[in-house]
């Protein structure tokens, strides 16, 4: 039902083919941005140029000077060129001022951060002042048929004469509300364009010398009088006449008129500001139905409002208001310059009720969505009265031009149909951007930051199939992707019988040092850190205040004011984040730096680790008696300086050795020179995962959850609970007091049995289809060292005892029953990665 | 297709004088059985079942600005119910049910579009999580599947396999997503709510809540003091101030939510798609419109401006997942209020206070819910305050006493 209709509606093909093409950003930074190039615009950067401010001056158009380059503002038409040309050059010529033409200023963001299109570009601007003058937008008039082609706006017949010097018509008539009607004549008139008539729907015209002037060229002019409709030619491709009546109320017009033909409509019944900028700065749009006037309050600082857009239409108050805006920035600036006279305009240029609806229909207030008069007062009978209400249940305003020419006619009959006042009824919100533009202008050159190691390239060369970790790459394991299982146990055995290497230069690495860096790990972290030992490790865990496991790492104490702790891969950025955030609050003597890229490390882990490393590293005893399991040293290899924790993440002997990232692929080159007497190879991160899942440790993020609390994760004797605070303290100490829900168990299946898979669920029961689902499967792999499919899994209260068994939905609804098992599946004792 | 249409289409003399959506603003009454803050969807839905189904009509309807404003009017209108807890999953996929028949039992278009929801997976990590995801809601009756990158090819052509260079390895297909009109939803439940006697209220603004004896006894609005049997308050993006002025303070931190859509084109793109890892999530809408959405704002704001810096990032990673879309023209942006609690599940039932119940902690699964939560809150209020069992999961103090329901992984840029 949804697409079928809009598959018959009148929209464009998207190209499904269509490739990206170059596009980029640039930054630009001014005193002045200016919004528009037309007589209020060039008088505003003149001024402030003149008095030293750096004016960037955008306008949409290829040809600065706004309605200059087509508006006629006098009998003669002589003032807009000779204007325009004045000062243009000027502003050509002038040193402090930066021209962005055929640029569009697309939206105002906080703190006049200006996007502005052109070409292929978007710039984006920040300026300390910013000054709109967009102009004003004219309006239609509401008649039937006014969506035939020939009927124009007045400035749309001006342009094509003027800026394109075509004549757009033989015959026209022009609906003039205002006196700019007049003017249209004179130009069409000047162009060859006979005009049949000027219809105005005043009572008189404001200037009388304009209407003698046309008098004098023989135009008719009829007052008090409108088109009620426009007649197409018999092909019904354009205009034929006119029909015009007199006017005898608001809205409402004489049973009969008179037929004029003519081929060109020319309406100029007044103008709305271009607001849209000034609202998205959050201004109030106002609107006096008396004198049908608009005005633009509420700005933010720094930004200001001239010319049309401020309601000002007569050309020296137009120049003046520009003058004054500038003035205005300028002295916020703290720039000296001459206060201009006040601003003083009394032209009227809207007529305040140009809708003649028909009973008949086609009276479009919404060219974009085809919405006739009625459909806005019907949506208001129907209890739709909000003029927000009206727009989203008529649709008005939601087509490509956002209601630039619909919400002043919408906005009227709103207020009438609901006995308001147009600025109660308002206009709905203005909201980026301000004309459609390209997907592509906001991409971008679009830039997908990635980390490698420096190993990466020695990991291709040895047939890593490579993996992302975040914005990492790291081997899964080094082979081909369908012999994946077969290599992985491989490297398994490797370890486990003799030893291996894997690079954990993607672990993060944060350095904490000062007089408070003790106390300050001791908060963050769930351990007790104040009496950890210099040249010893603590294994860390990380809470969020929800007394969640968020991350996990180890502390090594280089000093007594000198920490360097490591994080998840994933996790460290937050870790880092979380660390300044509370110390922002604690103020404690610390230094906090994530050293994560500055940092490559690698693990040399098996049974003949130490053989490996005493062959490059002299200047540490290796032996067990000096470098236990769980100490930090320092020492060098190649000459490279070194930090090496022994640590059992894996469970063998096994040395993590972290070095300048500079010197990463040397000393991998180093360690796999030495550990080739004994067949080391490298290892991947898959095959870590099955080695610690074998010793039954976590894998934070994978094994957890956004629940997981440390007693499920059985971390308890990772949580000092005896110190006054660590993040999460409270939240711990409940979760610990209650009944507990859930645990994280190991599992093992016969190697027959169907494996689960990470992320299946467990069940309170094998045979009851509704029943509750207590847990889920988070690690799952094959062990050839255990013989058995094996795994970690939450599972229910009342499931956790060893020798449980419970069951397990694997693919396609078969339930499998896994048993629980005592962790770890392998070296109960750990003597293989502490005694040796 | 609901009469009404036809009837439109038919008639020239539209509308007739009884067959209007929404009543004549009238003047407060002194007093009301129950008087519900804010006429967003969820409280024009509570009202319409409590008149509906409990025969309760002195009822209510607050609202400060006009009928469905807030983030009714501003989300997405996605309709999914493939989360990852128990609790979550039964909540989300009964309101999914209950959107199904909602056209027909208000006689208004809502405009429903069973159109099915993929998530796409760029890590093993996300695959873990979508496979748990999958299980849970095939247990309670859902039709949700793990499909792999060839089923994704198919479904969605036009999506770029690699984007931002990270393979589609997989992908959760909800075969239950879908979308409707937001507003229409509003709507449909006013119409029919006020039709049955609720008095709807815009331009009513709430300034106070009175409570005596832990009782909440009423409100002081804009237009002068009404008293009520009991207070239900549905404010979603000003939970915490509303709830602030009955006493409560919410466990709730507020973040704008920022989306965006182009210019209508016909129709290319039947399923909703989102990446898990760009955060970003795509769909076009029944006008043909192409409408874009991701994760919230970085820091905590009542504020609905737009942003550059989100729009920049949003529409790289949309022309990643879809690189023609670079030659689309976006059209407009907005951004909602959204109330996000620490679990990512609402907060519902019961308060501290007497007679005054919480709708509240709509984050980004609001409107989805709209159905169900109306349908609950009126149950809970019709009954004097027995919580329904649907709905017990999500009650305040299970902050207190640790038991939340994390819904995180199910609801990150995929509303």
């Amino acid at each position: 039902m949804g697409t079928s209709y809009s598959k018959k509606a009148g929209l464009g093909f998207a190209d499904l083919t269509f490739t990206p093409i170059y596009h980029d950003k640039s930054y630009l930074f001014h005193d002045v941005a200016v919004i528009g190039a037309g007589p209020a615009g060039l008088a505003a950067s003149l001024k402030a140029a003149d008095a030293g401010a750096n004016v960037l001056l955008v306008d949409e158009n290829p040809m600065l000077g706004g309605a200059l380059t087509y508006h006629r503002f006098d009998v003669a038409g002589v003032r807009a060129a000779e204007l325009r040309e004045q000062l243009t050059a000027k502003v050509r010529h002038h040193k402090n001022i930066t021209v962005l033409n055929s640029a569009t200023c697309n939206g105002w963001f906080t703190d006049n951060y200006l996007p502005v299109i052109q070409g292929n570009r978007m710039y984006k601007v920040r300026a300390k002042q910013c000054i709109v003058a967009s102009g004003a937008f004219e309006q239609h008039v509401v008649f039937r048929n006014n969506d035939i082609p020939g009927v124009v706006m007045s400035s749309a017949a001006m342009r094509l004469m003027t800026q394109y010097a075509i004549k757009p018509a033989n015959k026209a008539v022009v609906l003039a509300g205002n006196d700019d009607g007049y003017l249209c004549a004179l130009e069409l008139l000047k162009n060859g364009v006979e005009v049949a008539v000027i219809v105005d729907m005043r009572s008189q015209s404001s200037d009388p010398l304009l209407h003698s002037a046309v008098i004098e060229k023989g135009i008719n002019v009829l007052f008090n009088s409108t088109v009620y409709e426009a007649l197409p030619s018999t092909d019904k491709k354009r205009l034929a006449a006119v029909q015009v009546h007199a006017i005898t109320g608001r809205g409402k017009v004489a049973a009969t008129g008179v037929t004029i033909p003519c081929d060109l409509l020319c309406m100029s019944a007044g103008y709305m500001p271009v607001y849209q900028l000034l609202c998205q700065a959050g201004a109030k749009l106002s609107y006096d139905d008396d004198s049908a006037r608009f005005a633009l309050t509420n700005l933010p600082k720094n930004l200001h409002v001239a010319g049309s857009a401020n309601g000002v239409h007569e050309l020296d108050a137009v120049i003046n208001d520009g003058e004054l805006a500038a003035y205005t920035s300028l002295t916020l600036l703290g720039l000296a310059s001459d206060e201009p006279q006040p601003v003083t305009c009394n032209k009227q240029t809207n007529f305040p009720w140009p809708i003649f609806s028909h009973p008949k229909g086609k009276d479009f207030v919404d060219f974009d969505e085809d919405l006739q008069s009625k459909d806005i007062v019907n949506a208001t009978r129907l209890g739709y009265r909000d003029v927000q209400l009206v727009k989203r249940f008529s649709t008005v305003g939601m087509g490509p031009s956002q209601g630039r020419h619909s919400a002043l006619p919408t906005a009227r009959l709103v207020a009438d149909a609901t006995n308001r006042t147009v600025t109660e009824t308002g206009v709905t919100t203005a909201r980026p951007p301000f004309v459609p533009e390209k997907l592509s202008h906001i991409a971008g050159r679009i830039f997908n930051p990635y980390k490698l190691t420096p190993m990466h390239q020695k990991h291709l060369e040895l047939g890593a199939h490579m993996i992302p970790a975040g914005i990492w790459q790291r081997p899964a394991y080094y082979g081909n992707p369908i012999d994946r299982d077969k290599v992985v146990q491989q490297e398994v055995e490797m370890v486990r019988n003799a030893v291996g290497i894997i690079d954990v230069s993607t672990l993060g690495g944060l350095e904490v040092r000062g007089p408070d860096a003790a106390e300050f790990v001791n908060r963050i972290y769930t351990f007790g850190f104040l009496k950890q030992p210099v040249g010893k490790t603590r294994y860390a865990i990380l809470t969020n205040e929800q007394g969640v496991v968020v991350d996990d790492g180890v502390s090594c104490r280089i000093g007594e004011d000198h920490f360097y702790i490591t994080a998840t891969t994933g996790g460290v950025d937050a870790v880092y984040r979380e660390m300044t955030k509370w110390n922002a609050q604690w103020r404690l003597s610390v230094d906090i730096a994530n050293v994560t890229s500055a940092f490559s490390a690698v693990n040399v882990a098996g049974p003949l680790a130490r053989k490996v490393l005493s062959k490059v590293c002299f200047d540490v005893d290796l032996s067990n008696e000096s470098f236990p399991y769980l100490a930090y040293r320092e020492g060098t290899i190649e000459g490279v300086p070194i930090r090496l924790l022994r640590v059992g993440f894996v469970g063998e002997l096994g040395y993590e050795i972290h070095m300048p990232s500079l010197f990463g692929a040397t000393i991998w080159d180093a360690l796999m020179a030495a550990g080739s007497e004994f067949n080391m190879k490298p290892f991947g991160v898959e095959s870590q995962r099955l080695l610690r899942l074998e010793k039954g440790h976590i894998i934070v993020s994978q094994d957890t959850d956004g629940m997981s609390h440390p007693g499920e994760l059985s971390l308890n004797w990772a949580i000092n609970r005896k110190k006054p605070f660590f993040i999460g303290r409270r939240s711990v100490d409940i979760v610990m007091e209650r009944q507990q829900t859930r645990k994280l168990v190991g599992f093992k299946l016969s190697s027959e049995s169907c494996r689960p898979k990470e992320g299946h669920i467990v069940l309170a029961s094998s045979d009851q289809k509704d029943c509750a689902i207590t847990g889920n499967v988070t690690s799952s792999e094959y062990s050839t060292t255990i013989g058995a499919n094996i795994g970690l899994a939450y599972v229910g209260i009342e499931q956790k005892e060893v020798g449980c068994k419970f069951p397990i939905r694997v693919d396609n609804g078969e339930i499998v029953m896994a048993e629980v098992v005592q962790l770890p599946f392998y070296d109960a004792n750990n003597s293989r990665q502490e005694v040796i | 297709m609901p009469f009404s249409l036809l009837k439109y289409g038919l008639k020239n003399d539209y509308p007739f004088e009884n067959d209007i959506d929404l009543p004549l603003p009238t003047e407060l009454k002194k007093h009301y059985d129950v008087v519900i803050i804010g006429g967003g969807g969820h409280g024009v839905a509570t009202a319409f079942y409590l008149a509906k189904y409990h025969g309760i009509t002195n009822v209510a309807i607050l609202e400060k600005g006009y009928l469905g404003g807030g983030n009714t009017a501003r989300n997405t209108a996605v309709i999914r119910s493939n989360y990852l807890t128990s609790e979550g999953v039964r909540f989300y996929k009964e309101s999914v049910d209950m959107f199904k028949g909602l056209s027909n039992e208000f006689d208004f278009n809502i405009m429903y579009s069973s159109r099915g929801q993929l998530t796409l997976a760029h890590t093993d990590a996300t695959i873990r999580s979508f496979r748990q995801r999958a299980e849970v809601n095939t247990h309670f009756g859902g039709k949700t599947e793990l499909i792999d990158p060839q089923q994704i090819k198919e479904l969605v052509p036009t999506l770029n396999m690699n984007p931002a260079d990270m393979p589609v390895l997989a992908g959760l297909w909800h075969m239950d997503g879908a979308t409707a009109r937001h507003d229409a939803v509003a709507w449909g439940y006013a119409k029919g709510a006020t039709q049955r006697g609720v008095e709807l209220h815009q331009l009513t603004e709430v300034t106070d809540v009175i409570i005596e004896n832990g009782k909440a006894k009423g409100v002081k609005t804009n237009r002068g003091t009404v008293s009520c049997g009991c207070i239900i308050q549905a404010v979603a993006g000003h939970s915490s101030i509303v709830a602030a002025m009955a006493g409560i303070k919410m466990p709730i931190t507020t973040y704008p939510l920022q989306a965006m859509v182009t210019q209508p084109v016909k129709p290319f793109l039947d399923p909703l798609v989102s990446s898990s890892a760009l955060h970003c999530y795509v769909q076009q809408t029944g006008r043909g419109e192409i409408v874009f959405g991701g994760g919230s704002d970085p820091y905590p704001l009542y504020n609905t401006r737009s942003t550059l810096d989100l729009k920049e990032s949003l529409l790289a990673s949309a022309v990643e997942m879809f690189p023609f879309m670079a030659n689309l023209k976006l059209m407009r942006q907005w951004s909602g209020i959204t109330d996000m609690t620490s679990d990512y599940s609402p907060i519902m039932g019961l308060s501290p206070v007497e007679n005054y119940y919480l709708d509240a902690g709509w984050g980004t699964w609001g409107f989805k819910s709209t159905p169900i939560c109306g349908k609950s809150m009126a149950e809970l209020v019709a009954s004097g305050g027995k919580v329904p069992e649907i709905i017990a999961p999500f009650a305040m103090d299970r902050f207190d006493v640790f038991r939340q329901v994390n819904e995180m992984g199910a609801t990150a840029a995929s509303h």
